[in-house]
């Protein structure tokens, strides 16, 4: 909502800085965007007279004109537009002046001839078309004949004129409005503020006996106003509105357009004028619209309507969307003689949901959705026919057609002025609190101890509400600032919070980053990733209005967030990248139920000499780190995201917990990476339900250990975790532990054979082994792994 | 005798006083102390005294043993050292060189801002809360008094899975899942991502995170909003920051207010940063609408809180000097390897 400062004087003495103004405003709660003046950059730039004006001796396209810019020279300046010539008025920068942008003129030589100054485009005056009101001719910018030679062109366009620029809340529709900031800034500035009366004279025939009013929704139009207007001439407003008009933001159309635009900026009530001509039977009736039924708006579009949308409607058509948008088939036109004004109260969420339907949303449905003050409409239409006559555009009809529909008023609420500073923490005393509310249009009984909000402020309804008002005219910097009391709460993070933080630690440790990626992704990514389409991975949650295609559904898998990651890093040529990210996925429960939001990890790493074992190694420790209990890692062959033969899924306690692996290369090829890509995604509940949460510590060993090395050959596919199997089950108690140290096949290796060595520590808690005592334990492991895998030892 | 011995040490110990290497110190000691050394030869002579004088001479003889096996001992002590130093002195390397770190990864800025806003607020006897992204509109709307076709949900461009599903706007639904279950005194804070359907830019995400937070109990009050936040405000910027409050709306706190802090760039006198106006707006907070307690079952006239919403994106940009927020969810090593 844009105010000028010109405006606000109107209904008060208000004499700060527009600075000043700004803070004390947006303290009191109307956030002041920015405040300008629009010819704060133009400086010595003036109406000018071309006298003479003649082609450049040395150029095909500039002229050499003589202008007489009121200095009492006549000045020389070369101009370079088409539309240049002797007898126009233009906007001239003098030798010194200033132009939007930091631009200065100076005299100066153009192909040797001297120019005093320049002729301006309204582009190079930052004067845009709306401003303007009409498209120019393509050059300077040329003024009405009568404009005065000299005068200055912020004179002219009214660039003098403060404009405010205010960031307005929902709540608030009363501060949509000149008179619903004059009123706070009275209040704000503890000013007198006074709505000027409203007079005007009524010709002694009557409204009621040329046009019938019928409100068929009662609910969806609470109040309709009408009055109406003879003898119209249809000219342009005065500049002084124009200007006013301009600088809200609202493009002047001609005298009784711009009266109803005037209005509803200055009461904050849309208004609309009828071209009597076009009311076929002389008849309004407000109606639900039929189901289809169309209507031309004022922009020229047709729009289709539906039962739920309100109409204004003759005796034979629409004429009017409701609180949205007059129809092209009543404006009022060039010709028009006779206007009804309307000024109606119409239910804010029909009007909300109708503009939404339509997809049309204007300065006037978005008043009323917020909720009017249906008290305001007499005041607006009367104010519109005060305009009319002042403004000599034609004879107000007497009488007033008023119809009410259904309306609440403001309900009194309890005033406890002790209750309104325990809540705030504040002392404010009774009386300046009541001084604010008179401010504000509350009234006070200190008899009941009540108080009743004005009509124009339905966000007051509560007690809270109303303890606001006094906070912020009170200053919410005055308020105290105190540490919490009360009750001592022990705060602190939940075991699984704790348990995050620590797979953050483990894994930079490890020398990963981490990653943040987006959670919804594309349908198409399973594809991407071979995913089977038969896959319970591709039910995922979709979104009903996505942004687009590639972020219309919820990830199930982080493993492609990853990937797109680990691209974005390759194809910026980061040589090596080591990540990963803690997130959620998504997976769907039925038809309107949430999804569950299961915590994955992913860890993704391509560059470098890496390999399998570096992700494994990764996972490993996080694993121990983590002090996750009985993990196993099986190889996995048919998950068709990874590569067959280096893949493996991570079991914790039997559940499984994740999978890992080198990614399949046909996937991580559609993902852009031309190098090996290894990838885990791990359950953060398998792991969390997993880890034995406390840490026993163990006597540290008083005895010495013995080593023995176990050398073998046993069959290329057996796994060395079931070699280690077997010989942990075989070591017992005495096998402190046991370390693979080799893996050989090839030359002097058996064809389908591998060489496997480990180095085996044998200890005892309570005394020094004796040699026989390892011998016969060791034989056991031997005979067992003969037994059990067909290992030949060596 | 006595003179004899004392003639020896005496040229002992200026030949032990003048060496200058190991070698010279071994030639004194064979010459002084060796089995033909000069001592030894005079010890010799000890059978040719009487048996009055022999103690005497032979304790003289014994301290002055002594006396030369210190001085050499000293002397080689010192020459150890010097020797030391000169070798050290030529091991000389370059300390410019570049060191060998332990390869570490490290944590994203967003969890690095994360947990230092955590990490005060647990300070204040604060939990974490949590809740569903994918949300009933009953959360994250209307037990929030934004009912069906409210303006206010014009300001939260609202991604929907279906008629009552959203992707959650906003963390503060998670206060009214935390009143459901939780009785006062509440005290938490709530981060996670919130979703909003606007297209990606600097300063646009449709995916970013809130820490939305919550404080329910007998007699809270809008002073103590204002001092919470500007403890949180101080710890996260430093005391010098200026706080401002300022009124504002939000459907589901009452009174409401917009906290702005002194600009970290120009630190109030304005620039390009703030647009001119000296102060950063960082969050919304107010006092829990007495209608949002009671839709949770909390009795608003026994009982009051405040609730607040921080981006955490913004807070972490302003932090580090970020201009681009698409940098976050880019994940490039070497935007995350400068954290």
């Amino acid at each position: 909502m844009n105010l000028p400062m010109s405006w606000l004087n109107d209904y008060m003495d208000i004499d700060v800085t527009p600075k000043e103004y700004a803070d004390r405003l947006t303290m009191t709660g109307s956030k002041v965007e920015s405040f300008t003046s629009a010819g704060d950059e133009i400086e010595n730039v003036v109406a000018g007279k071309v006298l003479t004006c003649a082609p450049h001796p040395d150029s095909d396209h500039l002229s050499v004109c003589t202008v007489d810019a009121g200095t009492g020279e006549e000045l020389q300046i070369v101009c370079g537009a088409p539309n240049v010539r002797s007898g126009i008025i233009v906007p001239t920068a003098l030798n010194g002046a200033k132009l939007p942008g930091g631009i200065k003129i100076k005299k100066t030589k153009m192909r040797g001839v001297e120019s005093n100054g320049m002729l301006c485009s309204h582009d190079e005056l930052g004067i845009t078309e709306e401003t303007l009101g009409y498209t120019p001719e393509y050059g300077i910018l040329i003024l009405p004949d009568d404009t005065p030679v000299g005068k200055d062109i912020k004179d002219i366009f009214g660039l003098n004129e403060t404009v405010v620029e205010f960031e307005i809340t929902s709540n608030r529709p009363d501060c949509f409005s000149i008179i619903g900031l004059a009123r706070e800034t009275a209040a704000s500035f503890d000013k007198k503020f006074t709505i000027p009366e409203i007079k005007f004279s009524e010709n002694n025939e009557n409204i009621a006996d040329t046009i019938s009013v019928e409100v068929l929704d009662k609910d969806k139009c609470k109040r309709y106003c009408a009055r109406m207007v003879k003898n119209v001439k249809i000219a342009p407003s005065p500049m002084w509105m124009q200007e006013r008009l301009r600088a809200c933001g609202v493009r002047p159309i001609n005298n009784i357009v711009d009266i109803t635009n005037y209005v509803l900026l200055e009461y904050g009530q849309p208004m609309h004028a009828f071209d009597l001509r076009d009311l076929q039977d002389n008849k309004i009736i407000v109606r639900r619209a039929e189901n289809g039924e169309v209507i031309q708006t004022l922009d020229g579009q047709n729009r289709t309507l539906t039962s739920e949308d309100l109409v204004i409607a003759d005796g034979g058509r629409a004429v009017a969307v409701a609180g949205v948008m007059g129809g092209f088939n009543s404006e009022v036109k060039d010709d028009t003689t006779t206007v009804i004004f309307e000024s109606a109260t119409f239910d804010a969420s029909s009007v909300r949901l109708t503009a939404q339907r339509i997809g049309l949303r204007t300065e006037s449905s978005s008043r009323y959705e917020k909720g009017l003050d249906y008290h305001n409409t007499v005041p607006a239409v009367e104010r519109a026919c005060q305009l009319a006559e002042s403004l000599g555009c034609g004879e107000n009809v007497g009488g007033m057609i008023d119809i009410m529909g259904n309306v609440t008023d403001m309900k009194a609420l309890p005033f406890r002025p002790d209750k309104i500073n325990a809540f705030l923490g504040t002392d404010i005393p009774t009386e300046t609190m009541i001084k604010y509310f008179d401010a504000l249009g509350i009234i006070t009984d200190t008899g009941k101890m009540t108080v009743t909000p004005p009509s124009w402020r339905p966000d007051l309804v509560g007690e809270a509400d109303i303890a606001e008002e006094a906070a912020r005219f009170y200053g919410y910097d005055k308020i105290p600032v105190t540490l919490l009391s009360g009750e001592a709460t022990c705060g602190g993070k939940t075991d699984r919070q704790r348990f995050s933080d620590a797979i953050g630690a483990e894994l930079t440790s490890q020398g990963l980053y981490e990653i943040y990626t987006y959670t919804f992704t594309s349908p198409s990514l399973f594809d991407k990733l071979n995913i089977p389409s038969d896959s319970e991975l591709r039910n995922t949650v979709k979104i009903s209005n996505p942004l687009g295609e590639d972020t219309s559904v919820m990830r199930t898998t982080i493993t492609a967030s990853m990937l797109d990651t680990l691209a974005r890093n390759y194809n910026h040529r980061n040589p090596s990248a080591r990540l990963f990210e803690i997130g959620r996925v998504y997976a769907p429960n039925g038809e309107g139920e949430l999804p569950n939001e299961p915590q994955k990890i992913a860890i993704g790493i391509y560059g470098g000499k890496t390999d399998f074992y570096d992700i494994k190694g990764v996972c490993e420790a996080l694993l121990a780190g983590l002090n996750v209990k009985r993990t196993r890692f099986e190889a996995v062959t048919d998950n068709p995201t990874f590569h067959p033969g280096r893949c493996a899924k991570i079991t914790a306690g039997g559940k499984t917990l994740g999978v890992i692996g080198e990614i399949h290369p046909s996937v991580s090829r559609r993902f852009g990476i031309d190098t090996p890509v290894y990838i885990g995604e791990l359950d953060f509940e398998t792991m969390f339900k997993n880890a034995a949460p406390d840490i026993k510590f163990k006597e540290l060993p008083k005895y010495p250990a013995v080593t023995r090395d176990i050398a073998m050959l046993v069959d290329k596919s057996v796994p060395v975790a079931d070699i280690e199997d077997v010989i942990k089950k075989a070591g017992g108690a005495t096998l402190e532990g046991v370390k693979l140290f080799d893996v050989y096949e090839g030359e002097q290796i058996a064809d389908g054979k591998k060489s496997v060595a480990y180095s085996a520590t044998f200890r005892a808690a309570d005394r020094s082994l004796k040699g026989e005592e390892v011998q016969a334990v060791f034989d056991k492991i031997l005979k067992k792994l003969e037994g059990k895998l067909g290992a030949q030892l060596r | 005798m006595k003179e004899k011995l004392e003639e020896i040490r005496k040229s002992a110990l200026e030949i032990l006083e003048k060496a200058t290497d190991m070698n010279a110190l071994e030639e004194a000691r064979i010459k002084f102390l060796g089995k033909k050394g000069e001592m030894t030869a005079a010890m010799k002579e000890m059978r040719n005294l009487s048996a009055e004088e022999r103690p005497a001479i032979g304790a003289l003889a014994n301290e002055i043993r002594t006396s030369i096996e210190s001085h050499i001992e000293g002397k080689k002590a010192e020459l150890a050292e010097k020797l030391e130093e000169m070798k050290l002195k030529a091991e000389v390397i370059d300390v410019t060189m570049p060191g060998r770190a332990r390869q570490t990864g490290k944590l994203h800025p967003l969890t690095k801002v994360m947990n230092n806003i955590k990490d005060t607020f647990i300070g204040m006897g604060f939990e974490i809360a949590d809740g569903p992204e994918v949300e009933l509109d009953y959360y994250n709307f209307e037990a929030l008094n934004i009912p069906k076709n409210h303006p206010a949900r014009d300001t939260q461009d609202t991604f929907y899975i279906s008629d009552n599903i959203v992707l959650r706007t906003q963390t503060s639904g998670i206060q009214v899942r935390v009143m459901e279950k939780k009785k006062p005194p509440i005290r938490i804070i709530a981060p996670g991502k919130v979703y909003r359907s606007d297209a990606v830019d600097a300063t646009h995400s449709p995916i970013f995170h809130q820490i939305e937070g919550l404080v329910v109990d007998k007699g809270v009050t809008m002073a103590d909003l204002k001092g919470t936040l500007e403890m949180f405000i101080h710890r996260l910027y430093g005391n010098e920051t200026r706080v401002r409050f300022r009124p504002h709306h939000f459907p589901f706190t009452e009174p409401s207010a917009e906290l702005d802090i002194s600009c970290f760039r120009c630190g109030g006198k304005g620039c390009p940063m703030c647009k001119g106006e000296g102060w950063i707006e960082i969050l919304g907070c107010g006092m829990v609408h007495p209608k949002v307690l009671a839709n949770c079952g909390i009795d608003p006239e026994v009982y009051s809180g405040f609730a607040f919403g921080v981006g955490l994106e913004r807070i972490a940009m302003g932090r580090y000097d970020i201009n681009d927020l698409r940098l976050f969810f880019e994940n490039d090593l070497r935007f995350l390897d400068q954290f």
